[in-house]
């Protein structure tokens, strides 16, 4: 008995912390707060039933979002009834940067581009994220927002690393397009050619 | 751009590896073949600056707040649960 409170408080006191940073990628993933809540309580739920499973020493926050995305794509992606997009047009490298172009700021001592990085609003970050097909978000969310590397990535999406490379990188460029598209529609940046 | 030696990477290598540089992915040598092109080519050193500065903004834009009303809920619904067992 000692050992099973002792398991209750350890998951207190281990899993709660990561809270805020699940909601944040259950609000990505459902683009719905009323969902996000569900899907996060799900999930605490759900990891607390496996919590004597999980074995000490291995990485609580990759095992907590396995479980979210699992549940997220078990339970909630299924609500649509429309077929996952799995391909998006790609553009290259450096597509955002070289529309920034021009580096005119520079010489007062913040780059042109940092300057436009802070036009564009949190909600338009948040936009260009959800926009994303949801494997490229996936993805995106869990290395560029969460700081997982390839591996756990492709632990927690039970897909090899080199489609986690992939479905990133293109992620990322199809991110930038939204960002840049964003931009043009107020006018932050030009219609550009490069 | 920079003069291209033999141990050194170029420019089309530097934007090639730039994400898994980002990630810290690539291997030490690897890394230091393109940290050795960064530190002398201004053009690829901005670009990668932009580009750690857009993944900042980015993961600053997708921070939430809890609402406290789930903190009170998953509290509760952990409470009525029967201890997990090993």
């Amino acid at each position: 008995m000692v050992s099973l409170m002792a398991d209750q408080a350890t998951f207190a006191t281990q899993a709660m912390e990561f809270m805020p940073s699940l909601y944040s990628a259950a609000l990505r993933m459902t683009r719905n707060p009323a969902d996000a809540e569900d899907l996060v309580q799900e999930t605490y739920l759900k990891a607390y039933r496996g919590f004597g499973g999980f074995s000490e020493g291995t990485n609580l926050k990759a095992w907590l979002y396995k479980i979210l995305t699992n549940t997220f794509i078990n339970s909630y992606r299924s609500k649509k009834r429309r077929p996952e997009q799995t391909e998006i047009e790609d553009v290259e490298d450096l597509y955002l940067y070289r529309r920034l172009g021009g580096l005119e700021g520079a010489a007062a001592g913040r780059s042109a581009e940092d300057e436009v990085l802070d036009l564009f609003t949190e909600g338009e970050i948040k936009d260009a994220i959800e926009a994303l097909p949801e494997q490229f978000r996936l993805a995106v969310l869990l290395a560029d927002v969460e700081g997982f590397s390839y591996k756990e990535i492709a632990d927690i999406l039970e897909v090899p690393i080199g489609t986690v490379m992939s479905r990133l990188h293109r992620g990322r460029r199809a991110l930038q397009k939204a960002l840049y598209e964003f931009g043009r529609d107020r006018g932050l940046v030009g219609d550009r050619d490069v | 751009m920079s003069d291209v030696h033999d141990h050194q990477a170029d420019c089309a290598e530097a934007v090639e590896r730039l994400y898994y540089f980002l990630d810290g992915e690539l291997t030490l040598e690897r890394r230091a073949v393109i940290q050795r092109h960064l530190d002398e080519c201004s053009d690829c050193i901005e670009a990668y600056e932009f580009e750690a500065e857009l993944r900042l903004a980015v993961s600053r834009g997708c921070r939430e707040q809890v609402p406290e009303q789930l903190r009170v809920r998953i509290a509760q619904a952990l409470s009525i649960e029967p201890p997990p067992t090993r």
